[in-house]
């Protein structure tokens, strides 16, 4: 089904944290390993995305989880399955593999599940950025050029589309330049192969109280940075809990001519660094916005569980979505 | 009810912030001094390397009015892609240039796509057009519109330049309809350069080159009216150069028409523009004759301005720009440089301060340290952004650098000085040495770097291990490079749990260095809860960078470090009680919906280990020699009220020397009652089958009567994916008949008790020696958890046998790093003292164990341990919290008490 005559009905919902539910399984090097690599050379432990290979009933599992509680969208397991993101563990030569066993991974859930719903490749921000220096005295140093990173993105959309992915989803921006790299190659995959182009989601990320990205940029800078894309959606993920992401969730539902998706934190981390938003808390805020008219796509980022997501998607679900823009041709 | 929102197809460009060129938007500023074909001075720079001053060029544009950079690296001495890279990423790095878009001039496609790949925000690219075809011009259209940029196209076409209006107009219109129907450019996202020429040159074909361009523009925008038109207006007035004067009134006057004519944006410098109306009248009439091509018959206009050019001197206009900042006193001058970046003056002004102050370090700790305190509280405000930050702390750090040959100088004076006095110079070791690192697992690291210029600012040798490093590599740096502290940083929340790691290492480790945290999700309430407990040598949160400095200070200075230490400890002990009384406030679970959430082990894959007798097994008399062996001496030394980590205690600055001595008379005691057989030890063990029978309730099998252990449970509201515990949990359910794995589960339990103190005590009593009494007891009582600790390993490794090659040191048992645990009724895990009848039940009773239980439920002799032996790896020790009054009705039912007598023994768990 294509997802734009979904979204001109209703408002649809993506899932919650990968991250936190891998956390609850408790696993150990041992299973981050799986018989595949059992004698590699250093720890794995923390990488998540290598459940994609060698734990994959647990990453369909909460793939499942997310559906069961209402979720038309699940994000693949693939936030740092790049040659960039995956040299902290020496794994450069599996990032393609990670990207097509993710994409199978919630490609059966959606199987098991029985319902309609889509899979959006997860394309992360990576661990290297290119409108920052890591180096203080040396600002005009980059760690990684726009072309290594375009190569990286490349790769990972190859994954993802051979794998089975409905949507390729942008996600967690901090740094618009990787973003456009992401965009770029996107672009040059489709021209290359002549496929059909899937839609793009684009998600940024304001890092704090400045309103800003963490490279700098405004809201609207960034929107405008991204535009070309001519994404399916634009939106805001991480970083902020729902209450700290209302105003720039109402900005950008004035200025995007896309559909607008939002997946705040669980609140905001309290002392312990632990999450601790009530799914019933989240579900309000998030009606809230969808009252006002600010979004089309809602779910949830760090923290939030499919409790969260059973929430937030009881919440909306008879709220109407908002109303695209209209996007004038000429100047009257 | 929604209003729809309605998007107008404006033209929308971007750098930190949007521009968005609306109708009602003014006349377009583009900044052309950064640009090596149009402006010397900046030429040389690039040529020379000095980005520094390049990107000052660029910030006065800006300061001036520039609402877009042009960037052009044109020139045959320079590698333009290497420059264009170069310039544009040190531009990203300087937030007050980069806030504007940025417009990419190139004559080569190869330089633009370089400058392309730098910037983050919607450039203009400067330009294509079809002087190569119309393949080339689509292809590096379709590459202009992947990196998301606008795009200049020039009127130039196979056959040339368009100098005539009817050619310009013609080509743009031709380039329109291929990049909105061939590649799909939005027609708001095409600008037209239809080419502005030298006018007023004595050749007579250009003298209505002015006039073609603004009929050709208005043609333009009637034809295609969402389009822009742009030009580089400095070439007309190119025939006076060396005339600034005329040549900003010929420009001034220029756009004035071409604006009217609907010229949307252009190359201008923004600096020297005069305003129209402010042009005197004579050179006014001059331009718009030469411009309109009036009056103009066999160059007549254009003579006349050449002979009006003649008449005025160039006047160099000095550039206005607000100076008077530097009107004020030094110190605010050096805050001004430091909160908006400023290096031009930070020279000579920190000079000057230099000389105001005593001392050259003054100045550092007076207004610099100010200045980065107002940065500080700026970026905490959401005033400042990070880049921001980050400008400043280099200002900082060039100030510093002109400092640091005094500061030497003065420290090499002093050393003289001890030399020439004969007494011990502190100073001779060298700057402090302070090792920084992002966690393991966590790749942030912008507060940090800021965090080590701050202190590099301040003199300290900054070792930057940088992101992602592994508890072992910071730790064995600090040890290899002698670091006198540590500082972690941390964006993400598992970072909090990776720092508790680090500082549990180093007390394990027993390194000395205090240990700094920082980072965005940590707070004064997680270090003081979580970490500083982890860690005794100083355990500091460091809200900021420019705090970091003065904490860093006091804690290599000798006298102040202890009382900074004291102080913060006292700090984090309240924090921490008030957290745990805070806690009590927190959200309960329901008794049900508590046991809903309880730990969810995988029962169904899972064989239960079997001991190897079932029964019980006494252990009388056993060898002292051997439980000496698993002796923790720390709580010895609590006993004593000295606290502190063994054996470290032992050489401590403050408590050392008596815990030294402590330690050896309490040796000597040692080897005498080991010698001598004071004291026997008596242990039983025993295991039995279980099962889990109800949520909190596991039955011990396969006796003559059935005995049901009953379980408290966990209420407090756990954070997503964090089970409400019991102890039940770690048993295995009653196999439903028929299931493939039909083994029961097992449950131990064991006591230890030491004999044979009270003779002994009261000796030491009638010889009022109550020194040694009390070793004697602290002793006695080590001797039983020794005992404790041997039996459950002996338990692990052979009688229960799960763990067959456990390979721990003394250390790790203390740290209760095996499998499976020995929780005792009466303590955490489960509060209920009353249980313990059922475990000396179990156990044999007094005859077996040795021990008699009080009316309080206290084990006599004092000297006694008694717990429960769970085997489950995921079994753990917790503690129960409050319980509800649903709880503690449930379980009144369940122990077939009475109420009364329940409650006061649950009180401790009651709210």
């Amino acid at each position: 089904m294509d997802i734009r005559q979904e979204l001109e009905k209703r408002i649809l919902i993506i899932d919650g944290a990968m991250g936190t539910m891998i956390q609850q399984y408790k696993l150990a090097e041992a299973d981050y390993r799986g018989e595949r690599f059992k004698d590699w050379p250093s720890d794995v432990k923390g990488n998540n995305d290598l459940l994609n290979i060698t734990q994959p009933h647990i990453i369909t599992e909460i793939h499942k989880k997310y559906l069961d509680a209402g979720a038309d969208i699940i994000e693949t397991n693939t936030f740092s399955s790049t040659v960039i993101a995956m040299a902290d563990y020496g794994m450069q030569s599996l990032a393609y593999e990670l990207n097509v066993a993710a994409a199978k991974c919630a490609r059966e859930a959606i199987k098991q599940s029985g319902k309609v719903a889509w899979v959006a490749g997860a394309i992360g921000p990576l661990n290297k950025t290119l409108s920052l220096s890591p180096d203080v005295n040396n600002p005009g140093f980059r760690a990684v050029t726009f072309d290594e990173v375009v190569a990286a993105y490349y790769e990972q959309v190859k994954g993802l589309v051979d794998g089975g992915v409905d949507i390729l989803l942008i996600e967690t921006i901090f740094d618009t330049l990787n973003a456009k790299a992401a965009i770029f190659a996107i672009k040059k995959y489709f021209r290359d192969t002549q496929k059909e182009s899937l839609p793009i989601m684009i998600s940024g990320t304001i890092t704090d109280a400045s309103g800003r990205t963490l490279s700098g940029q405004t809201l609207e800078a960034f929107y405008t940075s991204i535009m070309h894309a001519r994404p399916l959606s634009v939106g805001l993920n991480c970083a902020l809990g729902a209450k700290e992401m209302r105003p720039h969730i109402e900005e950008l539902s004035q200025i995007a001519s896309c559909y607008v998706s939002a997946y705040p934190n669980a609140g905001l981390p309290n002392a312990m660094g632990e999450y601790d938003e009530n799914p019933e808390d989240t579900g309000h805020y998030l009606e809230e916005w969808a009252k006002e008219g600010f979004v089309n796509i809602v779910g949830g980022c760090c923290g939030t569980t499919p409790d969260h997501i059973k929430h937030i998607a009881d919440h909306v679900k008879n709220i109407k979505p908002r109303q695209l823009p209209i996007v004038e041709k000429e100047l009257v | 009810m929604q209003d729809t929102t309605i998007i107008k197809p404006y033209l929308r460009l971007s750098g930190l912030e949007p521009l968005i060129v609306r109708p009602e938007t003014n006349f377009i500023n583009v900044g052309e001094r950064t640009n090596v074909t149009g402006s010397k001075k900046f030429a040389r720079l690039i040529k020379e390397n000095k980005y520094e001053e390049a990107l000052s060029v660029a910030r006065q544009q800006v300061e001036n009015g520039a609402q877009v950079l042009d960037v052009n690296m044109d020139d045959a001495l320079l590698e333009g892609v290497q420059a264009m890279t170069t310039f544009l990423n040190l531009v990203q790095s300087e937030p007050d240039i980069a806030k504007i878009p940025i417009m990419i001039d190139s004559s080569k496609f190869e330089i633009i796509e370089a400058g392309l790949k730098c910037v983050q925000g919607k450039c203009i690219v400067n330009s294509i057009s079809m002087k190569e075809g119309e393949a080339k011009f689509i292809e590096q259209a379709f590459t202009c519109q992947s990196y998301g940029a606008s795009v200049i196209v020039m009127a130039f076409d196979e056959k040339g330049q368009a100098d005539t209006k009817q050619r310009k107009v013609e080509i743009c219109h031709r380039a329109y309809k291929i990049l909105t129907e061939q590649v799909g450019y939005d027609p708001q996202d095409i600008i037209f350069d239809p080419n502005i020429f030298a006018i007023a040159t004595g050749l007579e074909e250009h003298n209505n080159y002015g006039v073609d361009f603004i009929e050709a523009t208005k043609e333009i925008k009637q034809l295609m009216p969402l389009t822009k038109v742009s030009g580089g207006v400095s070439n007309l007035s190119f025939g006076f150069r060396g005339n600034d004067h005329v040549r900003e009134a010929m420009n001034s006057v220029f756009l004035y028409y071409a604006i009217k004519a609907g010229m949307d944006m252009g190359i201008v410098n923004a600096g020297q523009l005069v305003v129209y109306d402010e042009i005197e009248p004579v050179l006014k009439k001059l331009c718009e004759d030469v411009i309109l091509n009036r009056n103009n018959d066999n160059n007549e206009a254009t003579e006349k301005l050449i002979i009006f050019a003649e008449t005025v001197k160039a006047k160099g206009k000095e550039n206005v720009k607000d100076e008077a900042w530097r009107d004020s006193s030094v110190e605010e001058r050096l805050k001004h440089s430091l909160v908006n970046g400023i290096t031009d003056y930070i020279d000579t002004d920190t000079e000057e301060a230099r000389q105001k102050y005593p001392k050259p370090l003054d100045v550092i700790e007076g207004p610099l340290m100010a200045g980065m305190d107002v940065v500080g509280d700026l970026f905490g405000s959401g005033k400042m952004f990070l880049p921001q930050v980050v400008k400043s702390a280099r200002v900082m750090k060039k100030s510093v650098a002109i400092l640091t040959p005094y500061i030497e100088a003065e420290k090499e004076l002093r050393k003289q000085a001890h030399l020439a006095a004969g007494t011990v110079n502190k100073e001779a070791a060298g700057a402090a040495k302070i090792l920084l690192a992002t966690v393991k697992g966590d790749v942030h690291d912008i507060g940090k770097n800021i965090v080590g210029v701050v202190l590099g600012c301040n003199g300290y040798d900054i070792v930057d291990l940088g992101v992602m490093v592994p508890t072992d590599k910071i730790l064995d740096t600090a040890e290899k490079e002698k670091a006198d502290i540590i500082g972690l940083s941390g964006l993400i929340t598992p970072s909090l749990d990776e720092m508790v790691h680090v500082a549990h290492e180093m007390k394990r480790r027993g390194m000395k260095q205090p240990l700094l945290i920082g980072g965005a999700t940590t707070s004064r309430m997680h270090t003081a809860v979580k970490i500083a407990p982890q860690y005794d040598n100083g355990v500091v949160h460091v809200l900021d960078a420019s705090r970091s400095v003065t904490v860093a200070g006091s804690l290599l200075n000798a006298e102040q470090k202890p009382e900074l230490l004291n102080s913060i400890k006292t700090e984090y002990i309240k924090l921490a009680e008030d957290f745990a009384n805070k806690k009590t406030t927190k959200q309960y679970l329901s008794l049900a919906e508590a046991q809903n959430n309880k730990l969810k082990i995988d029962w169904s894959n899972y064989i239960p280990p079997v001991p190897g007798f079932t029964g019980t097994k006494a252990f009388n008399n056993h060898s002292l020699e051997e439980i000496r062996e698993y002796i923790d001496w720390q709580p010895f030394f609590i006993a004593w009220e000295m606290h502190g980590k063994f054996p470290q205690i032992l050489t401590d600055g403050v408590v050392g020397t008596e815990a030294t001595k402590l330690y050896n008379d309490a040796n000597a005691l040692l080897d005498k009652l080991v010698a001598e057989k004071w004291l026997t030890a008596q242990g039983v063990i025993g295991f039995w089958e279980a099962s889990a029978t109800a949520a909190d309730t596991i039955e011990v099998r396969g006796l003559k009567s059935e005995v049901r252990l009953e379980s408290l449970r966990q209420q407090i509201k756990k954070a997503p994916g964090q089970p409400n515990l019991s102890l039940t949990d770690f048993i295995k359910p009653v196999p439903t008949p028929g299931s493939r794995l039909l083994t029961l589960d097992y449950i131990g339990a064991f006591s230890v008790t030491i004999h044979g103190i009270e003779d002994h005590i009261k000796k030491f009593e009638a010889a009022h020696d109550d020194y040694n009494k009390i070793t004697l007891q602290a002793l006695a009582d080590r001797f039983a958890e020794a005992f404790a600790e041997l039996l459950h390993k002996k338990v692990r490794t052979e009688y229960w046998g799960y763990i067959k090659d456990e390979n721990l040191s003394n250390e790790d048992l203390i740290k209760e790093q095996y499998v499976g645990i020995r929780p005792a009724p009466g303590y955490p895990a489960c509060p209920d003292h009353t249980e313990k009848y059922k475990l000396f039940d179990l156990l044999g009773g007094k005859e077996n164990t040795g021990i008699t239980l009080t009316e309080s439920l206290a084990m006599y002799p004092a000297s006694s341990v008694c717990g429960w032996y769970f085997s489950h790896p995921q079994s753990q020790y917790f503690g129960v919290g409050k319980i509800q009054q649903d709880q503690l009705e449930d379980y009144t039912k369940r122990k077939g008490m009475n109420k009364e007598e329940m409650t006061r023994w649950l009180r401790p768990v009651l709210e």
